[in-house]
């Protein structure tokens, strides 16, 4: 809140300061169906269901160039869930920029990592899983952050103040398991709570056809683990302290992108290393037309045990297809594949999605679980197969 | 008689000679010409412009496309400059953004950010031939302008417009391009590029590029009108440049991957 106010204060003084307020942003109205009644009590029998995403970019610069602030309020109303309406500040930060450093101050969204199917090392900010179960949707992580960049590299540290809880779906929502979580009444190992401060030091760079990126963390842990509430009728987050070290690399070599995560973590009970690596590669102007296909293949590798927080990705196998038509539309599909190589549970996740005129968006997925037996990673989900359509409108 | 044999050969060999040194002399003195044409250009240290980019169909329907490009020049021949594209329009990829690397020989190092992630990510620039967003411009086109990523053949000269022309067969000595040759028109008065006709990889006319709108900047020329127009698909796109910005005081840090997260 802090850093909210930080960037209304900005935006009052900006006109002092010089420099424009660029405003944009895009509203989704999101409709899934569900082909299978749902799994456990509670949980809303509606075969569609639907909500809608507003968000809003405000960005500015000084006319200087050496000052930066960003504030990007995001809202989701879904029609069923109630846990699953959400409002977050995905970013809202003052940045100041030296020739080789900048500090920044407020919350921001950071990616790291390079595979597809699994964002191993992607560690600072929290996963919105009520949003999208790909874990692809992030939560504004509060932060003061400074970055070096040097002949060698870059290196950025993070101190990061507050804690964010990951977002669950509540008792009418699909996607969870057989009681829902209780996000009202999470637990922490550190006494401080959600207020906890946590650090991240994070190096990149590039080497010719190598990018390599190395990252040690201390601090609350973004996957939660779960304990029985009291009464039985929920389930209560647990956030562990933890320590990790990780590292990304990938080697850019013709059409061939072959990329690796890996990271060791001292976890709840022990430590343990977990990995995802495998390649992309792309075949160009297929059949002389203008269209690229890649093909993904990635092994995920899980040495945590039962006390830690579950991994569905623990001995599992990724293959995918990519068709992008390079069009005035953009046109892209992806479809995937995983493979559970202990338990042989599957998970088959396809995109596609094209521009429509300049200022609409259209987005078409599909999902679907099988496979799993009672006691299994995704048995919770075998009920939840379906198609989403996002039509969103950019301004 | 032995020596009579031998005199077809030594014919052969002497005629054999005096093609190639003819040859020698016109790739030299293509190469000059592109030499003098690209050197124009030179000590220009870094530009900034926006541009529109216009994306026309055969049946003449139009999508429009907002961009700037930020470039750092790289004096050293050796060396290819620094680029950097970032996208205003389509809303969509509002903030998309491309680093290149350029290479002379060796492929390009190239950085794609995708703001809906805000996810940087090194792509392979073995995708030289392809669209470049959905463009009648390849990869290519924008990327492969430095001297030494062809070898050149003098042509001819002929008139171009007001101007006389002196035409140049260039070929690319880089891997994955996807054209045999092109065939470029210089002119006499300014040394500059007029028009370009690309070749495909079975040796047929592909795509005809006319530079126009040619500005003076303290003797650093830019051409502001830049037409693609692909003769076997009857697809078109213009690139409309604003006015060019040169000495902006860009540096390498402006052109490295993790400034990418942090353009706007």
């Amino acid at each position: 809140m802090r850093a909210f106010l930080l960037v209304i204060l900005l935006a009052v003084l900006s006109p002092a300061h010089g420099g424009e307020v660029d405003v944009s942003g895009s509203v989704e109205l999101q409709a899934r169906a569900f082909w299978h009644d749902p799994q456990w009590v509670g949980q809303d029998d509606q075969a569609l269901q639907g909500s809608v995403v507003a968000i809003t970019e405000f960005r500015w610069r000084n006319e200087e160039g050496d000052q930066r602030a960003s504030l990007i309020p995001y809202l989701r109303w879904d029609a069923t869930d109630d846990e699953r309406s959400l409002t977050d500040l995905r970013e809202a930060y003052w940045a100041f920029e030296g020739d080789d450093y900048e500090v920044l101050v407020g919350a921001n969204t950071v990616f790291w990592g390079v595979t597809e199917s699994l964002h191993l090392v992607d560690i600072i900010n929290q996963t919105d899983f009520a949003g999208d179960i790909d874990g692809e949707d992030k939560l504004g992580q509060p932060m003061v952050s400074l970055m070096l960049q040097r002949d060698w590299g870059e290196i950025s540290a993070f101190v990061m103040p507050y804690f964010r809880e990951r977002t669950f779906a509540g008792v009418d929502g699909r996607f969870r398991p057989p009681v829902p979580v209780d996000t009202d009444n999470a637990l922490y190992e550190s006494s401080r709570d959600e207020s906890h401060v946590d650090f991240a030091l994070r190096y990149s760079h590039y080497i010719g056809d190598v990018d390599i990126g190395l990252h040690a963390f201390s601090g609350t842990s973004r996957e939660p683990r779960f304990v029985p509430a009291a009464d039985g009728q929920s389930l209560l987050p647990v956030y562990d302290q933890i320590d990790q070290f990780g590292v990304d690399v990938q080697y850019t070599r013709e059409a061939w992108l072959w990329k690796l995560e890996a990271i060791a973590r001292d976890g709840v009970t022990h430590s343990f290393a977990a990995a995802v690596g495998g390649f992309e590669y792309t075949m160009y102007q297929v059949s002389d037309s203008s269209a690229d296909v890649g093909m993904l293949l990635e092994y995920q590798y899980d040495g945590r045990n039962e006390f830690e927080p579950v991994t569905i990705a623990d001995n599992d196998v990724f293959v995918g297809a990519r068709l992008a038509l390079n069009d005035i539309q953009n046109t892209a599909i992806l479809a995937g594949f995983s493979y559970d190589v202990d338990t042989g549970e599957t998970f088959i996740n396809i995109e596609a999605e094209r521009r429509f005129g300049d200022n609409w968006f259209g987005e078409l997925r599909v999902r679907a679980f099988s496979g799993a037996k009672p006691g299994d990673t995704t048995y919770w989900l075998q009920k939840d197969d379906y198609v989403q359509l996002n039509i969103a409108r950019y301004f | 008689m032995k020596l009579k044999r031998e005199i077809p050969a030594l014919v052969a060999a002497v005629l054999l000679m005096t093609i190639a040194y003819a040859a020698q002399a016109k790739d030299d003195r293509g190469f000059e010409i592109a030499a003098r044409s690209d050197r124009t250009d030179l000590g220009f240290g870094d530009s900034e412009v926006e541009l529109k980019m216009v994306l026309r169909n055969a049946a003449g329907q139009e999508a429009t496309r907002a961009l700037r490009i930020a470039t750092l020049e790289k004096p050293d021949e050796s060396v290819g400059d620094k680029s950097l594209v970032v996208f205003d329009t389509p809303r969509d990829i509002k903030g998309t953004a491309l680093l290149s690397h350029a290479k002379i020989l060796d492929p390009d190092d190239q950085w794609l950010y995708l703001p809906a992630l805000k996810r940087v990510k090194r792509i392979s620039s073995s995708n030289k031939s392809g669209p470049f967003v959905g463009s009648e411009f390849a990869f290519e086109d924008f990327t492969a302008i430095e001297l030494n990523k062809f070898s050149y053949t003098y042509v001819g000269e002929v008139p171009c417009g007001d101007l006389t022309c002196d035409v140049l067969e260039r070929t690319p000595r880089y891997e994955n391009s996807g054209y045999t040759k092109q065939i470029s028109w210089v002119d006499q008065a300014d040394y500059q590029i007029r028009k370009v006709e690309f070749y495909d990889r079975r040796g047929d006319l592909l795509k005809v590029l006319e530079l126009k709108d040619y500005r003076n900047y303290d003797g650093i020329w830019r051409a502001h009108t830049l037409s693609m127009s692909n003769v076997q698909t009857n697809k078109q796109t213009d690139l409309l440049y604003g006015d060019y910005t040169f000495d902006n005081g860009l540096a390498e840090n402006d052109f490295v991957k993790g400034r990418l997260s942090r353009l706007r």
